[in-house]
């Protein structure tokens, strides 16, 4: 709320709760102790955490997009391989250190969004939701004619690029590992940030008047631009801050893997199906969510995935159970009925003589 | 044994109570008029009565049976029949074929197309027409020939007058002795009480949720009637 | 010239096949709004449905989808009455996401019951028959069967919908589902037996694309897609326009399969895109939105 407008006398709307101050020291003392965690981790669990936060941070982006925007999109590995191929074209191609590639990555999927808006844009509800997917395997379909990034096929980071991403010296010798763990590391580290990041910008944005601009447009438009809201440029907006998430996301899983193909980078159940299961799961629409989600997600992958087919099916039963019968998710019911809320976004009334 | 009667009946819309408890009786052969102002319960009365919101079992009777809370589709084929607010046409379907679609759940009767179009003659001369195409009081005449093809006992009428020119309004109301002779059983929710006021035979008024009158038209003074209508 | 016009009926005729993938998804989405991500995976169950009855029976395939159709009515039926009814509200991401985790579901229940082996039904010397239509042009019978099967289905379906009292309820259903319920409409009967003929529309659809390709458990999302695509294109609630859809893609696919065989599935999405962006409603919407 751009200052608050003069409230009757003694009145204001306050968004953090007492609460939110310990909460927020929790949250930098948890990060800290991650940061700190490749000194004593072994080097599989670092690999875990990276797929751990790198969902994290996609799954924080859909649910910004769909569940505080209102706009559900099937097609968000549109970006995820957007990055991972902007990632290898910058790297091999530009010479870019792979870190700095995945912030322009970013940008780039970014600036891809706003074209790509005014195609998805013209469409609502179900029809946006196919549209986006079928902008995806467009995506896809144009990468596979790339040669020079291998086409169809794909193609894999040579090791010259591999081996001297920034800061591996460095950490080499802080933790004495080899070359491979070291970049692990790195990529922890970066990862890490991502997921972190996304998460603050996403309660940055929504304790703003845009967080409000969103809400309002979720429960409906026609009210919202009533109010003086640009429904159009909000969502634009959110949309393209979301693309240029998912792209970094997208460069930093490619990065990891080291190995990219089209089918693989625009595959619309690792980036888009698993995404959504885990912010159902978690519950849609709230910032402890995802987190929640992409943790049941991970002790999921470990322990079942080895099934196969029958893991998947799982999966699929999952997805159903959960959309029938809690819908909210496990931190929806959680939050409801203990009234926990980590992430505080919503603005309360406090009267005169109150805290 | 009333034809109709709702006791105690009450309704919410989430945490918001709309009704608190009312006490109604329609006798065979009666036409009742519900009047009250803007937000007093008066549609949400008859959405309860037609099952589109739901009602304890015992709350509303027809014939003495208890019918509250049934699945509306179950209403209809018992004898009550709803001209929704609004008219609430179905905007795919033609003239013709939205007074059929009225008849879908329910045995044949008394009423059909041939008598319909007898009572709103206009009607048949756009029965092919989209029904989006038809005027107010035009579509307000198709909504209420959908509602008698259902063959009901009683009809409920939530507003017809909506909207409508003052000189639509009585074309509409023209039909209303005919109906009544038929012997169906009429509710009239109404905000036009005069209107409302000269085929019914008894009122009541609706304020805030709550009944704030009944009785005779005639028996009825201007002064009770404003006090009911507005409150105090 | 005569290879552009092969290349044009070519186009038709697939779009024939895209038609019959679609005609199915159009009605569920007409009356219900239902995003059925698992509609592609149901066409491929479909085909596999048919095989075994097929190969158990020692039945020719046309007569064995013949058999399988009553069996997929009641699939239909009973996975909206069970399943799908519970998903239906104004929100949209409970049906896609119960619809995804079906398309899982069938999709590797197929991949455990069959494996992954491509599979084809038999038709015997149907399959490669070809008719000449002078000038040098020919078509293979089996396509132009497929194209007349669409267009009978089609047929059918809008016979269903606007000339009986069952389609006026659909149709009613699908503009204000509450209002329909005063008129004595079960909404949950209605939406169990559409999806019960959809499935029966699928059926027919499963048949030619058992016949005419090799199938296996996988191929199910490429259809929904073009399946989805031809009823958007086409525009809500008309079934031709759903043909018109498909041959829309149909003919984009060959013509960009002309220039470049890589870019065959390409053009059809983009097709797509540019309709949609010139015409958000599709090109012959009948419902109301």
């Amino acid at each position: 709320m751009a200052g608050a407008q003069t409230p009757a006398a003694g009145y204001r709307a306050a968004i953090g709760t007492r609460a939110t101050r310990r909460v927020a020291l929790a949250g930098l003392a948890l990060f800290a102790a991650l940061l700190a965690l490749p000194g004593i981790a072994d080097r599989a669990l670092v690999q875990d955490l990276i797929f751990v936060f790198y969902m994290l941070a996609l799954a924080q982006c859909w649910n910004l997009l769909a569940g505080y925007a209102g706009l559900i999109s099937v097609g968000q590995q549109a970006f995820v391989g957007l990055g991972g191929y902007m990632l290898f074209g910058l790297a091999v191609f530009a010479g870019i250190d792979p870190l700095l590639a995945i912030v322009l990555a970013g940008v780039i999927a970014a600036i891809l969004a706003l074209p790509t808006a005014l195609v998805v844009f013209r469409l609502r509800g179900a029809y946006f939701a196919i549209g986006t997917w079928v902008v995806a395997e467009v995506y896809r379909l144009v990468f596979a004619q790339f040669k020079q990034l291998g086409g169809g096929t794909g193609t894999s980071l040579p090791p010259e690029i591999t081996n001297t991403v920034f800061g591996i010296e460095f950490v080499k010798d802080l933790f004495g590992v080899r070359t491979a763990a070291a970049r692990d590391i790195i990529l922890y580290w970066a990862a890490l940030l991502l997921a972190a990041g996304t998460i603050l910008a996403v309660y940055l944005i929504l304790r703003s008047r845009h967080g409000l601009a969103l809400a309002a447009i979720r429960d409906s438009e026609p009210a919202a631009a009533s109010a003086g809201v640009d429904n159009f440029r909000t969502k634009l907006w959110v949309y393209v801050a979301t693309a240029a998430g998912t792209g970094m996301a997208g460069a930093l899983i490619y990065l990891q893997k080291a190995r990219i193909s089209p089918d693989s980078a625009f595959a619309v159940l690792d980036w888009t199906a698993y995404v959504i299961l885990i912010v159902v799961i978690g519950g849609i629409g709230t910032i402890e969510g995802p987190i929640v989600g992409v943790l049941v997600f991970w002790l999921l992958q470990t322990y079942l995935a080895s099934y196969g087919t029958w893991y998947l099916i799982l999966l699929g039963a999952l997805a159903i159970l959960i959309m029938l019968a809690a819908p909210k998710g496990l931190w929806g019911y959680v939050a409801e009925r203990y009234g926990l809320v980590l992430f505080p976004v919503r603005r309360r009334l406090i009267g005169p003589g109150q805290r | 044994m009333a034809y109709l009667e709702t006791q105690a009946l009450t309704a919410f819309y989430g945490d918001f109570q709309a009704l608190y408890g009312i006490d109604t009786v329609l006798e065979r052969g009666e036409t009742l008029a519900i009047i009250g102002a803007n937000g007093a319960g008066k549609s949400t009365f008859l959405k309860t009565i037609a099952g589109l919101l739901p009602s304890a079992p015992a709350a509303v009777r027809l014939d003495g049976q208890p019918i509250g809370g049934m699945p509306p589709a179950k209403i209809v084929r018992l004898g009550i029949s709803l001209v929704p607010e609004g008219r609430k046409l179905f905007p795919s379907l033609t003239v013709e074929e939205n007074l059929l679609i009225g008849a879908y759940g329910s045995a044949s009767g008394a009423w059909n197309l041939d008598r319909v179009y007898a009572l709103f003659p206009i009607l048949a001369e756009r029965r092919r027409a989209p029904s989006t195409s038809l005027s107010g009081g035009q579509q307000q005449m198709a909504a209420i020939g959908r509602a008698l093809m259902a063959n009901p006992r009683i009809l409920l009428c939530d507003e017809i007058s909506l909207g409508l020119a003052p000189i639509v309004i009585r074309s509409i109301y023209a039909a209303i002795p005919a109906i009544k002779e038929a012997g169906v059983g009429l509710v009239l929710v109404e905000q036009d009480i005069a209107q409302a006021m000269a085929v019914a035979d008894r009122v009541y008024c609706f304020q805030e949720g709550r009944l704030s009158l009944s009785g005779r038209p005639a028996e009825l003074t201007r002064e009770q009637i404003h006090a009911a209508y507005f409150g105090a | 010239m005569t290879q552009w016009l092969g290349t044009l009926i070519e186009g038709v005729m697939l779009g024939g096949l895209y038609a019959l993938f679609a005609a199915g998804l159009s009605l569920i989405f007409g009356i219900m709004r239902l995003v059925n991500l698992a509609h592609g995976d149901l066409i491929v169950l479909a085909a596999f449905v048919v095989l075994v009855v097929a190969a158990t029976l020692g039945l020719d395939p046309f007569v064995a989808a013949v058999l399988a159709a009553p069996v997929l009515f009641a699939f239909g039926y009973a996975l909206q009455h069970l399943l799908l009814n519970r998903t239906l509200g104004r929100d949209i991401l409970p049906p896609l996401l119960v619809t995804f985790g079906l398309s899982i579901i069938v999709q590797n229940g197929l991949l455990e019951a069959f494996s992954a082996d491509s599979q084809r039904l038999k038709a015997g010397a149907v399959e490669t028959a070809s008719l000449s239509l002078g000038g040098g042009l020919a078509v293979g019978v089996m396509p132009l069967l497929t194209l007349a099967s669409a267009v009978a289905v089609i047929l059918a379906l809008n016979l269903l919908f606007y000339r009986t009292s069952l389609g006026r309820a659909f149709r009613a259903t699908a503009d204000d589902p509450e209002i329909a319920q005063l008129m004595g409409i079960d909404n949950r009967s209605i939406f169990a037996l559409a999806m019960g003929v959809a499935m029966t529309v699928v059926a027919v659809a499963a048949l030619y694309l058992g016949m005419r390709a090799n199938f296996d458990p996988t191929i199910g999302p490429a259809r929904l897609i073009y399946a989805f695509e031809a009823v958007i294109i086409g525009g809500l609630g008309s079934f031709w326009g759903t043909l018109a859809g498909g041959i829309v893609i149909g003919l984009a696919q060959t013509i960009g399969a002309r220039i470049d065989p890589e870019w065959q599935i390409l053009a059809g999405h983009v097709a797509f895109l540019v309709v949609l962006v010139i015409r958000p409603r599709g090109l012959f919407p009948r419902a109301v939105d």
